[in-house]
């Protein structure tokens, strides 16, 4: 069974532009994907269809069985508290703490406070940030805060990791830190990794299935290692 | 155990709202003081002129006149008559005899003067006197009982009664008036304060929505800070009311301009009052605030 399926999507926006034009892929559980292609490919509108930000035109979009694309507005953090989702400018609170920061999915949904706590510790522990839970993120580098950003998405231990660009505020050191962090969450938790990029250095390196979007439409599928990007994506 | 949680939550967060956002808090708390105050004046205005109306419209009496050749038979299909007009609350009859005997005991010379007339040569009338159940109407009454055959004539102070009935209805009305637009000015401020805090805090409802809280949780603390708002309102409106009447109360011995006028006393009318300010402060503080959450809140 597909953890996730997408089937002859459109997605028009209001002002004329076709962001994907019959669109289909299917990811199986705990399968580690690129999505990758020039800016204005339809990455991103691909990435909203997943996490239910938007809606398609037409198509459907299947999530662990579920047709999201039913999904009505009211049930769509449902969705959410299922999957992880790491953006590329972080969406850190600057108010709250680091411990704070991962621990805000958690106490909005109303869980018990010596319930969270261990989780938090957990998942700091996993990006290495145990040591800072008590900073701020403008205190922190944007290496840290995008784990931060990886914690607070792992913390309902979702099946799936959406992330969109999440190394492209990054240098390429710390995209390589944090490339380690992602890998290892798919390899020993078993969650499944939806990672749209630019960088055409991780995609080489990491050799994991790679799908190709180009002017919103399916130009390329690259089972594992497959891809090799020579030019500029 | 999990919704209360989520609701303390929510309340703390509303309350660091009112504080963070606090020059635009404080101008919709003074804007509802403001209205309250106004709306406890207006609603102890028209209270009092609603207990000061129901005393007149229970002293308010018609006095009918009969004929003067109209006999006590005549009296009695006439009163038969006077019982079927609605507006009749009670009816009490004197006939010339009675009022001739009220007349010579009220003085020596009437006396005298009356003991010589006999039931044919009295010259006084069969009286009715009435009380009305709705004072407003009194004269479409007074009019309908002329029309009855053998009543002479009617009387029940028309003038001074048909002004006073209008300007308390007219205060009533411009009362009310006033009390509508003025709630209305302050939910439209309040739902004005509601959505920039809504825009200013943009960033992290986005982050609460992407990190899959329901919108119920998003929208509480928006709908519980208009709701601490409209109740920090209504506090001084409150102390006022309670203390303002009390003082009027005291220092005017309970009537206003003459004996006429008598007021509400102030135990338990001001605690009444300030129980309708709070809630009027909470209705409007949340439902102004539902609007702009409803408007500006896409979750």
């Amino acid at each position: 069974m597909e953890l996730i399926e997408v089937k002859n999507c459109y997605k028009i926006y209001k002002n004329g532009v076709t962001a994907l034009a019959d669109f289909n892929i299917s990811i199986k559980k705990g399968d580690f994907v690129f999505i990758i292609g020039h800016t204005a490919s339809g990455k991103s509108s691909l990435m909203k269809l997943l996490y239910r930000e938007e809606k398609p035109t037409k198509g459907k979009v299947y999530i662990g069985g579920i047709d999201v694309t039913k999904l009505r507005n009211r049930k769509v953090y449902k969705l959410r508290r299922k999957i992880g989702i790491v953006f590329q400018d972080f969406k850190l609170l600057n108010k709250l703490n680091v411990f704070e920061n991962v621990a805000f999915p958690l106490e909005s949904m109303g869980i018990k406070k010596t319930e969270i706590k261990p989780k938090v510790l957990k998942a700091l522990e996993m990006v290495g940030l145990k040591e800072k839970i008590h900073s701020f993120p403008n205190q922190l580098s944007g290496g840290e805060q995008q784990r931060v950003c990886i914690a607070r998405a792992m913390i309902n231990n979702p099946k799936v990791l959406i992330c969109d660009e999440p190394t492209g505020n990054l240098d390429p050191e710390t995209s390589k830190e944090i490339m380690k962090v992602i890998d290892n969450i798919n390899k020993e938790m078993g969650t499944t990794i939806i990672m749209a990029t630019h960088d055409k250095d991780i995609v080489n390196r990491m050799k994991k299935r790679v799908i190709v979007i180009e002017h919103g439409v399916l130009a390329g599928d690259y089972l594992k290692g497959k891809y090799k990007a020579n030019e500029s994506i | 155990m999990k919704v209360f949680r989520i609701l303390v939550r929510n309340i703390k967060s509303a309350f660091k709202s009112v504080i963070r956002n606090f020059s635009l808090s404080f101008a919709s708390i003074i804007c509802t003081t403001i209205t309250l105050i106004l709306v406890s004046i207006a609603i102890i205005i028209t209270a009092n002129v609603n207990n000061f109306t129901k005393d007149l419209e229970n002293d308010l009496t018609i006095m009918v006149f009969l004929d003067r050749n109209a006999s006590i038979d005549d009296a009695n299909i006439i009163r038969n008559e006077l019982e079927e007009i609605k507006n009749v609350d009670s009816i009490s009859f004197e006939s010339k005899e009675d009022v001739k005997n009220e007349m010579k005991n009220e003085s020596e010379i009437f006396n005298t003067i009356m003991d010589s007339w006999t039931e044919e040569n009295n010259p006084l009338q069969h009286e009715f006197s009435l009380k009305v159940k709705d004072a407003t109407i009194i004269r479409k009454t007074a009019n309908q009982i002329k029309k009855i055959e053998k009543v002479d004539s009617v009387k029940y102070g028309e003038d001074i009664i048909d002004q006073m009935v209008n300007i308390f209805s007219v205060v009533q009305k411009a009362t009310i008036g006033i009390v509508i637009a003025l709630i209305l000015v302050t939910a439209f401020l309040i739902s004005n304060t509601i959505k920039l805090t809504i825009f200013s805090r943009k960033n992290e409802i986005e982050i609460m929505r992407l990190v899959g809280t329901s919108n119920v949780v998003i929208r509480l603390p928006f709908l519980f800070e208009g709701f601490i708002l409209g109740i920090i309102g209504a506090i001084i409106p409150i102390v006022i009311t309670i203390y303002g009447y009390m003082i009027i109360y005291e220092k005017t011995g309970g009537y206003l301009f003459s004996s006429m006028i008598k007021m509400i006393k102030p135990f338990n009318f001001v605690f009444q009052v300030s129980i309708l300010l709070l809630i009027i402060g909470a209705v409007v503080g949340m439902i102004s605030s539902y609007r702009s959450v409803r408007k500006y809140l896409k979750v």
